[in-house]
């Protein structure tokens, strides 16, 4: 048991200690934002565990047009489920620390400041796996279903690029990784802002966040398919 | 398989030391979970909802481990 599983706890072992350390190390006195560059083990860790996530659901698609095996349709769907999930947990933190650190005006509003690029580009990504369950549940016939998403799963994960890799790193934003705030990437200032003690943090964190991501999904697998055992034996 | 866990606990316990480094500071009042702004209050809800939520991915793990057990 223990063989198969070392990486669940692993993973909880990796987050205590994100937390303990996310908390309590020393962390670069930055302009405006401070303290909150803790967030970095908390709301980016969501991000880096949505793509992964997307990656093994996109994956299991084409696996699925493969051999046309349902369990892998069950895979990659349940995968771009929780990816979903940590995306709008990434974005939900993002809007609490925008509204802390991006207003520096006090007539400014939330709304006003959350018309960004990158925030835009994450919002389309996230509606378009939206649409990928909406297309899902639209068919009754299971291998129609299976294959039609599996399709479009294909073409949300290749959107995932120009919506949050490619367009925030082109116009300017208030997101770090923007041309005009001179960092190379839109999730972190990797020159600058992240020094040693921080790295050693973060990368045990987004390890951590993602383990613990793919575990949620496995539950939800074998959930599923111990509910379509019949089906998919028959 | 005891050494996985062994060589995992020894990477955990690695990092932590070198937090413990990082964490040092001046503590004014006797107390551990006072000092420093009370941050350790934080660190122990926050490791309290982690904990919690492990266990109940754990529990979740567990019966649908049976569930599978119990029909094949």
């Amino acid at each position: 048991m223990l063989k198969k599983n070392w990486w669940k706890i692993l993973s909880l072992l990796l987050l205590i200690y994100t937390v303990i350390a996310g908390y309590l190390n020393k962390v670069p006195d930055l302009p405006i934002i401070h303290q909150s560059i803790r967030n970095l083990y908390f709301h980016v860790c969501m991000w880096f565990a949505m793509m992964i996530l997307f990656i093994i659901s996109f994956v299991y698609s084409i696996k699925y047009l493969r051999g046309f095996n349902l369990r892998k349709d069950i895979f990659a769907s349940n995968f771009a489920a929780v990816g979903t999930f940590f995306g709008i947990l990434g974005y939900s933190t993002g809007a609490i620390w925008a509204n802390y650190t991006w207003i520096t005006d006090q007539s400014q509003s939330l709304g006003s400041v959350l018309k960004e690029p990158k925030l835009i580009g994450a919002a389309i990504s996230l509606l378009i796996y939206g649409a990928y369950f909406v297309l899902r549940g639209s068919f009754t016939d299971m291998d129609k279903r299976a294959r039609i998403s599996a399709v479009y799963n294909i073409f949300a994960f290749a959107l995932l690029f120009p919506s949050i890799w490619i367009i925030p790193r082109l116009v300017g934003s208030l997101h770090p990784g923007a041309p005009g705030s001179d960092s190379g990437n839109p999730a972190l200032n990797a020159q600058n802002d992240l020094d040693l003690g921080m790295r050693l943090v973060f990368y045990p964190a987004v390890i951590g966040w993602t383990l613990l991501g793919v575990w949620i999904a496995t539950l939800k697998i074998r959930l599923q398919l111990f509910k379509d055992k019949t089906l998919i034996n028959a | 398989m005891h050494k996985i866990v062994r060589s995992l606990w020894l990477v955990v316990f690695g990092l932590l030391c070198s937090s413990i480094l990082f964490a040092q500071g001046t503590n004014t009042e006797a107390d551990v979970m006072r000092s420093n702004g009370k941050i350790y209050v934080v660190v122990a809800v926050c490791l309290t909802i982690l904990i919690g939520l492990f266990i109940y991915v754990f529990l979740l793990d567990r019966k649908i481990c049976r569930l599978e057990k119990g029909k094949d």
